[in-house]
């Protein structure tokens, strides 16, 4: 193998990863603080046309990155406040968020069908970004390293910070939590923001980045192997960016190896391939200690309505 | 191949009389003069696609522009191909639509299914080869416009090696592929098209990972049979030459579009529109092309060469002349067979069916 296409195909690893990774991480907090939020794709949605209409008025694609965010946390306190304040459903909420954001995407984005943008592109000196071997360090989006620093972020402050120890006690016991004083909802508000910001980053990595345009459902159901891909690493930050990277090369390989023109496999067994990895490393998983059903936050998916 | 049979019609005629009876507004039989038509649409992807759903609804707006108050349109988008497009086109169908267009190929059997039930509407369905008493079905001659692509392909490729970003193989796909091969080895006899299915029609993301990966192999030619411009944005970034899909892509890759094959549908559906004002409609299998203008050629790119420019409006003249068509013999498949005899020409049913691979053809 070469070693452009080395680079090539590294690139394009972690293009495909990221934005599965930062939605895939403001997920896991949600889930973390015991509230299920399936509206990932809905949100994600709105926030690559946001990002998309900002960047485009503006000409500048970073503050489009920070609108995504700042429209993905509007859309996620919709859910807020349907699921904790008025204790609906949380999965019929979730899917309602998902179509919601589908079409309201839709209809916000229908001016801008059919033009481009500036890219989000690689903020290191053009010297090292377009070098033909440096690039593959220093040549991303800076969204890519950010999916990177917020993988030690979030890892840190569930493990580390007392902020996140008390997030993980709402998630596990809200009762207990509550007896004791903390404030269940708020610390659930918050988690749920956190949530929809990141699914609005991870959604304008679409329409500012990899594909740098918007068109209706541009993130093509992404937003649900990102909430995949947290029951898959078991809510631990670390394997979801294992987990992430990894569909992303199963992705990038089955196209890579396409294109290479190998013939000893089927292409229809290489479009499997991201499933059956799915299934494989989900399978070792729950084969460990920790299976899936015990590492899921105790109180996921159940309402709080405090006991006075 | 369109029968009619006795107790099809007699169920028409009763229907009739019963809507009659009980005063209902609904359809007049297939047949009947009619004042206005109320035609319904099914597509398979958003029309804010900006390629092939888009390039249909310029068609349905065309229709309303053209025939004014004599046509009232609706339509559906983002139908799967599926179970789900039978439910969507029998509402359509029970909504009192005059005519129904089911817009993608994997909509065949869910519009035969329905248009037996629904014997007074009329159906037409697009890319596919099924038909009824009361369902047509058209297509446009794509492979035309891939012809053209081919040839520029051929001419202005460094390396021989073109990519082909391709959702399905069914024939309509490999008809584009086979096409675009024969053409550009017509120009360049050692030209190749290395292929890489996607398994989707709409998929932006992946369209554009798929061009990255083909380009990372060394093709400096971009060519696609997917709906999103993004295999053009990825191509204008490596600063190759691309092809626009379904309608001029020119906007999101300025440099690297040289033209686009743009499907123009509305004269076609005009015309069958006219056919159920005037009553005498009739399920009719339609396969227009660039003569009948409902397939066009986007304006080449200025920084297209000069011979280059004129041997790909040579096919376009050639192709309306009717003196050119690229399925002609001798023709060799993937293997190095001969398939097709000098000089034969594949007939119309054979490509409508078409599943192998011309010589030239990778990673099929």
């Amino acid at each position: 193998m070469t070693v452009p296409l080395a680079v090539a195909i590294v690139m394009s690893i972690a293009a495909a990863a990221t934005p599965l990774l930062i939605a895939a991480l403001g997920e896991l907090v949600v889930e973390k603080s015991g509230v299920l939020n399936l509206g990932v794709e809905g949100m994600m949605l709105i926030g690559a046309v946001t990002g998309f209409a900002v960047s485009y008025t503006t000409g500048v694609p970073a503050l489009g990155a920070v609108a995504a965010m700042a429209a993905g946390a509007l859309a996620a306190l919709i859910f807020g406040v349907l699921t904790l304040t008025l204790m609906a459903n949380q999965v019929a909420t979730g899917l309602a968020l998902t179509i919601f954001g589908t079409g309201i995407s839709a209809l916000l984005g229908a001016p801008y069908v059919g033009i481009t943008t500036a890219v989000l592109g690689p903020i290191f000196p053009a010297a090292l970004a377009d070098h033909p071997v440096l690039k593959v360090v220093f040549g991303y989006s800076p969204l890519v390293y950010v999916g990177l620093a917020l993988t030690v972020a979030v890892w840190w402050f569930l493990k580390h910070s007392r902020a996140g120890l008390i997030l993980r006690a709402v998630g596990e016991s809200d009762e207990a939590a509550h007896a004791i004083g903390y404030p269940v909802l708020k610390v659930r508000y918050l988690a749920v923001l956190f949530g929809g910001a990141m699914a609005g980053l991870a959604g304008c990595y679409y329409s500012l980045v990899l594909t740098p345009m918007w068109a209706e459902r541009l993130t093509a159901g992404r937003g649900w192997i990102a909430i995949a891909l947290v029951v898959f690493a078991s809510w631990r930050p670390g394997w979801v960016l294992i987990g992430a990277y990894l569909f992303g090369a199963v992705m990038t390989l089955e196209l890579q190896s396409k294109a290479a023109g190998f013939s000893f496999f089927a292409p229809e067994l290489l479009a499997s391939l991201p499933y059956l990895a799915t299934i494989v490393v989900l399978a070792i998983i729950s084969a460990g200690r920790k299976s899936a059903k015990t590492a899921a936050p105790a109180c996921l998916g159940r309402p709080f309505r405090a006991s006075t | 191949m369109f029968e009619t049979n006795r107790r099809g019609l007699l169920t028409g005629a009763a229907s009739l009389a019963a809507v009659s009876v009980v005063g209902f507004p609904a359809y007049a039989k297939i047949g009947g003069k009619k004042d206005k038509v109320k035609a319904a649409f099914v597509y398979v992807g958003p029309v804010g696609d900006y390629g092939y759903s888009f390039a249909q609804d310029q068609g349905r707006k065309y229709l309303e522009q053209k025939l004014g108050d004599k046509v009232s349109t609706n339509y559906v988008e983002n139908v799967s191909e599926g179970p789900d497009a039978e439910r969507v086109i029998r509402q359509l169908a029970q909504a009192g639509n005059d005519i129904v267009f089911t817009t993608s190929f994997g909509f065949m059997n869910p519009t035969l299914k329905v248009a037996r039930q629904f014997p007074n509407v009329a159906f037409d369905h697009a890319t596919g080869y099924k038909t009824a008493k009361n369902m047509g079905n058209y297509n446009s001659r794509f492979y035309q416009g891939r012809a053209v692509l081919g040839t520029i392909a051929g001419m202005m490729s460094k390396t021989g090696k073109g990519g082909y970003v391709a959702s399905f193989p069914i024939p309509e796909v490999v008809m584009g592929i086979d096409a675009f091969t024969l053409a550009a080895r017509a120009v360049n006899p050692k030209f190749t098209t290395q292929v890489v299915w996607v398994n989707s029609w709409y998929d932006p993301a992946k369209e554009a990972e798929a061009a990255k990966a083909l380009l990372s192999q060394g093709v400096d030619v971009i060519s696609q049979h997917t709906d999103s411009p993004a295999p053009l944005q990825a191509a204008e970034q490596a600063g190759v030459i691309a092809f626009g899909q379904a309608w001029d892509m020119t906007k999101f890759a300025p440099k690297s579009q040289m033209t686009a094959i743009v499907d123009h549908w509305g004269p076609y559906y005009v015309d069958e529109v006219n056919r159920l004002l005037a009553g005498d409609w009739k399920p009719r299998s339609v396969w227009w092309g660039m003569k009948e203008d409902i397939l066009e050629m986007a304006p080449w790119n200025p920084r297209m060469p000069e011979d280059v420019q004129k041997a790909a409006q040579k096919i376009v003249d050639e192709t309306k002349a009717g003196t050119y068509d690229v399925f002609t013999g001798p023709i060799k498949d993937k293997s190095g067979k001969l398939r097709v005899k000098d000089g034969v020409k594949i007939p119309d049913e054979e490509l409508l069916k078409l599943d192998w691979y011309v010589e030239g053809v990778q990673g099929v």
